[in-house]
């Protein structure tokens, strides 16, 4: 007979403070002599983690152990599988702002890290990684479980070293949290061989406080930030489009009296969503693909689009050739490889784009754009007609996958953290969830990760637990990381999983059916009985079937304070719009 | 247009720098004519040459990856007519054509290539220069039979100034 299994207590519901803050004083005081495995321990606490994910295996054991001995000051939260530590790690880091951490074994628990790492290098994700390595002397070897984790990983880390003497494990931590936190933030891995886990050194540590070779912040060039005012001083229609590095800069307020005191027109790229509440009135929606009618047009009308912590990727400009051409281009950022990477700037304004938009603030005139404002307001009322209205307000046919998001944000007041797969609900959860607050909106933007969901949803509730955190998955992806059921049963986090099915790989499908004339190549999925799994894993679970169902079902839902599962069947064959081809110019968006 | 650069990279000597930078070339299915490294003029601090055949645009776009690494200082892009650059050449040829055709020490005199070893089997040619230096002398004594041949990477030096060890300090007291 099954039982309640011992539960993880997660550590937002603990007081540990002091113990901690003993083991800092320990630290401080003198150097110890430890492990290098205890050493690992100690440095995640004396960099601030009371959290990490990871699955346990042969050469990185001692860690475990150690781990063990801290439980009451490190909480480990165990996945089903490597890869859903990453993507937990980054959901956590994505709603905390901390950095998150995973660890793994050697050989193939590295390589199962390969995927979460690629994603938080392309979405600028604070993360550490900690792969245990087999013996210094088996290196190279072909030892059991070896694997070059450090060549494997290496075109997907901002950084990464091999540990090899435990002496080297406080420096190389302190510069590894330092690396992933700073500047653009990003994945940083560290594999440690068994020996040093095991061999004993004096132990102190150190925080870092720089790197000689790495600047990860440049220095805001004041006649830059003058150049830009006075072009935005000038600008009769002047468009701005946002990015995550307002969210990553902590620059959401300073962000949204600039947008106020210029009375300009703002759109958001997919990762940018949710550092401008959805409501502002300046927010005109979001740019790319699948974005909408108005920001796409207008950006080949506009005569100065300002761009702010954005990287012109190709799912937002489409052919470059023809983007934005007639306008002017400020671009605020804080990587230099990223200025007139895609889109050559006519004002690169390098910097943190908080001291930046600070600077910018004083010597912006304040203006409202009435008439431009209204070409986007008649474009979205086009917008309502042809696509928003079916989405949403469907009058016949099976429920869309729109009316459930509508729902989602009746019944949480438009305040949840929305988890996001990759595909077609990624796109309509984006265009249709409110969001109130920044750091809302956590999706697998630039590497387009199915599976990524279910695990950034657990990593996403812990790094806010007081918030409502609602996954909205669809049927391909959600198999593709299913078993972090397990995780979410053990540990009991209260995610919603909302899993939009269709029966199809529906973005693949959708670009079939336009592309492929509807050959439907191996995208039509037979899909198991969801509910029936989720209860396997005893958790709630319910199905949706008809619209009149639909609400009662979200609400009862929301209104558990326990992990849930809600399968809403949606209309197998809807497709995704507005919709700019690939390739194609952002003025030949589609609405049909 | 395509055009021939010397990629100059100053960097921390760590294992897997290498590597590092080497994908950053992969990643872009930019081929790597040569490639040498060594120590630069800055202790502790390692000097890479790398040589492309890339249009302007592509280089100051890799200079800017390559750049962004983290163990990386700085990184620099000339042109040929900016640099001073060498290579060397070694040659292997069998000692008795160097008895039996004269000729073969009337090339050697003239392209002010040296004598490394002499044996009684082989011996070893060694020449720096250009490329088009050491090719006419592979050319010179291709036809007397060369048992082995190798040249080595471009090594080079800017006419203009790095300032390394000023952005070095620079970094220091920025920390």
């Amino acid at each position: 007979m099954w039982q309640q299994p011992p539960r993880v207590v997660l550590p937002i519901f603990r007081t540990m403070k002091t113990k901690e803050q003993i083991a800092l004083q320990e630290l401080e005081n003198e150097s110890i002599n430890i492990s290098g495995a205890e050493a690992v321990i100690r440095c995640l606490l004396a960099e601030g983690v009371d959290l990490i994910y990871g699955y346990p295996g042969g050469a990185i054991m001692p860690v475990y152990d150690e781990l063990y001995k801290f439980q009451d000051q490190l909480n480990h939260v165990l996945t089903r599988h490597e890869q859903g530590a990453t993507h937990a790690a980054q959901g956590y880091a994505r709603t905390s702002g901390k950095v998150g951490v995973a660890i793994a074994t050697s050989g193939p628990g590295a390589t199962n890290l390969v995927t979460g790492i690629a994603d938080a290098q392309i979405d600028s994700t604070p993360m550490v990684c900690i792969t245990g390595q087999v013996a210094s002397k088996l290196l190279g070897s072909d030892a059991f479980q070896e694997t070059d984790i450090i060549g494997i990983s290496t075109p997907v880390t901002k950084w990464n070293y091999q540990i090899t003497k435990a002496s080297e494990i406080p420096e190389i931590f302190a510069k590894a949290f330092y690396i992933a936190r700073s500047g653009r933030p990003g994945p940083v891995l560290i594999d440690i061989t068994k020996d040093a886990q095991f061999d004993t050194f004096d132990f102190a540590y150190q925080k870092c406080k720089g790197v000689r070779s790495y600047n990860p912040i440049p220095v805001l060039d004041t006649n830059a930030v003058r150049q830009a005012a006075e072009l935005i001083n000038q600008a009769k229609k002047p468009f701005i489009v946002w990015g995550q590095g307002v969210i990553l800069g902590e620059a959401e307020e300073r962000f949204k009296a600039f947008v106020e005191k210029s009375g300009i027109p703002a759109a958001w790229t997919i990762l940018g969503l949710s550092a401008l509440p959805t409501s502002h009135p300046l927010n005109v929606g979001m740019v790319g693909m699948h974005g909408n009618y108005g920001p796409n047009l207008l950006t080949n009308e506009c005569d100065l689009l300002i761009a702010i912590g954005m990287r012109f990727d190709d799912r937002v400009t489409g052919d470059l050739n023809s983007y934005a051409k007639q306008a002017k281009i400020i671009h605020f950022e804080i990587d230099p490889a990223e200025i007139n990477k895609n889109v050559k700037a006519d004002v690169p304004v390098l910097g943190d784009c908080k001291e930046s938009l600070n600077a910018l603030i004083p010597l912006v005139e304040k203006k409202s754009h009435k008439q431009w404002i209204g070409r986007f307001e008649e474009l979205m009322k086009v917008e309502v007609k042809e696509v928003i209205d079916k989405d949403i307000h469907p009058k016949k046919g099976g429920l869309t996958m729109g009316e459930a998001i509508v729902s989602i944000n009746k019944h949480t007041k438009g305040d949840a953290v929305i988890v996001t797969d990759v595909g077609q609900h990624q796109m309509v959860a984006c265009r249709y969830a409110d969001f109130v607050r920044s750091r809302s909106n956590v999706t697998s933007g630039g590497l387009g990760t199915m599976g990524f969901a279910l695990p950034a949803a657990i990593g996403a509730k812990m790094g806010a637990p007081e918030r409502e955190v609602v996954a909205v998955i669809g049927d391909g992806g959600y198999q593709m990381t299913i078993q972090e059921l397990g995780t979410i049963f053990q540990t009991q986090a209260a995610v919603k999983i909302v899993v939009l099915n269709n029966e199809f790989l529906g973005m693949v499908r959708q670009w079939q059916q336009l592309f492929f004339d509807k050959r439907y190549a191996s995208t039509e999925m037979v899909n198991p009985d969801f509910v029936a799994i989720a209860k396997g894993y005893h958790l709630e679970a319910d199905r949706v079937e008809k619209r009149e169902d639909l609400d009662a079902a979200v609400a009862k839902m929301i209104a558990s304070d326990k992990p849930y599962f809600l399968e809403v069947c949606v209309e197998k064959e809807d497709n995704v719009f507005p919709m700019i081809p690939s390739g194609a110019s952002v003025s030949d968006i589609r609405l049909k | 247009m395509e055009k021939t650069y010397t990629v100059s990279i100053y960097s921390e000597n760590n294992v897997g720098l290498l590597n590092r930078i080497s994908s950053i070339f992969l990643k872009r299915h930019i081929n790597i004519e040569s490639l040498t490294t060594s120590q630069s003029e800055i202790k502790d601090v390692f000097r890479f040459i790398i040589i492309v055949n890339v249009t302007e645009e592509s280089v100051k776009k890799l200079i800017k990856q390559i750049e962004k690494q983290v163990d990386v200082i700085r990184a620099f892009y000339h042109t040929d007519e900016e640099t001073i650059f060498q290579e060397s050449a070694l040659y292997k040829v069998k000692s008795s054509a160097l008895f039996e055709e004269r000729h073969i020490q009337n090339i050697i005199k003239e392209s002010h290539a040296n004598i490394v070893t002499v044996s009684p089997e082989y011996f070893v040619i060694e020449k720096t220069g250009f490329r088009k230096e050491t090719d006419r002398l592979y050319h010179d004594l291709a036809p007397f039979g060369l048992l082995q041949f190798v040249r080595s990477g471009r090594i080079s030096i800017t006419k203009s100034k790095m300032g390394i060890s000023e952005i070095l300090k620079k970094f220091k007291s920025d920390n």
